[in-house]
């Protein structure tokens, strides 16, 4: 498997979706080739850390403006 | 009444975040929410039970924010379906290793800032799957039926926008060499 093939394969390889023996066929090469490591640890991290941080906050006093709105509309039928 | 407020507190972050990745604008994406509820409440009964609520719900919400995209930015082509060529992400460059738990290095505050900003210099077709993908964690055809794309697209956006955040963020997040700061 050529460091091409292996990146092409990433996503199914991260996401856990791939038959057994293709994800052979990765590890195999990830124990050969720390580039490739290295691409799927900070992948996996990127995919992580986006996961665990709240970009866009929605204040709770926007909020509450924005359910007073929305349901004093559907109240008169929208 | 009282089932439609409770699916407002429910989904109503989740719909600010997208319309937010969308639109960049806080206001926009404020309007967004309201205006999705409200279009979501007017056409309950055109609901089918065949998708979830909450897909439909976002697939109104992706083409409220898309349209408010459109008005801001007269003359440009928003769309996102169009298919941005990169040479980038293809075959990582950087190939420095990170530190451990590299986001410890910044404060909350510094960290969030650094997300945004990647996130933001990417294509829209790219964050927005990205986003829908592996934040709000729906599935492949979950997020194409959403974006009115093909799965093959949905997978081939997927791959180059994990690795184009990456590849930015190794800026930030990779390990120092001695000296270095
Ligand atoms: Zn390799």
């Amino acid at each position: 498997m050529t460091c091409t093939e292996f990146i092409a394969k990433l996503d199914e390889l991260i996401d856990g979706s791939l038959a057994s023996e293709v994800r052979t066929h990765m590890e195999e090469h990830l124990r050969g080739c720390d580039h490739c490591e290295v691409t799927l640890n900070t992948t996996r991290k990127t995919i992580e850390i986006y996961r665990s941080n709240e970009l866009y906050e929605l204040p709770t006093s926007v909020r509450d403006r924005l359910h007073a709105a929305i349901m004093a509309r559907c109240k008169k039928g929208c | 009444m009282q089932a439609f407020e409770t699916l407002v507190r429910k989904y109503d972050r989740q719909i600010f975040r997208i319309a937010q990745h969308i639109t960049q604008n806080r206001e926009d994406a404020q309007d967004v929410v309201q205006d999705a509820f409200l279009k979501a409440y007017e056409k309950l009964d055109q609901f089918q039970g065949n998708s979830k609520f909450y897909t439909w719900l976002v697939r109104i919400a992706v083409n409220e924010s898309l349209m408010r995209l459109r008005k801001r930015r007269t003359g440009k082509m928003v769309s996102i379906d169009e298919d941005v060529e990169t040479e980038e992400g293809s075959v990582p460059r950087d190939l420095a290793d990170w530190s451990p738990n590299p986001e410890q290095n910044y404060t909350q505050t510094e960290l969030a800032e650094i997300l945004r900003k990647t996130i933001q210099g990417l294509p829209l077709g790219f964050r927005v799957v990205f986003q829908l993908r592996d934040v709000e964690g729906m599935s492949t055809e979950e997020t194409a039926e959403t974006l009115g794309l093909s799965v093959p697209a949905v997978k081939s956006r997927l791959l180059r926008a994990r690795l184009q955040l990456r590849e930015r963020l190794s800026r930030y997040f990779r390990r120092k060499k001695a000296g270095e700061r």
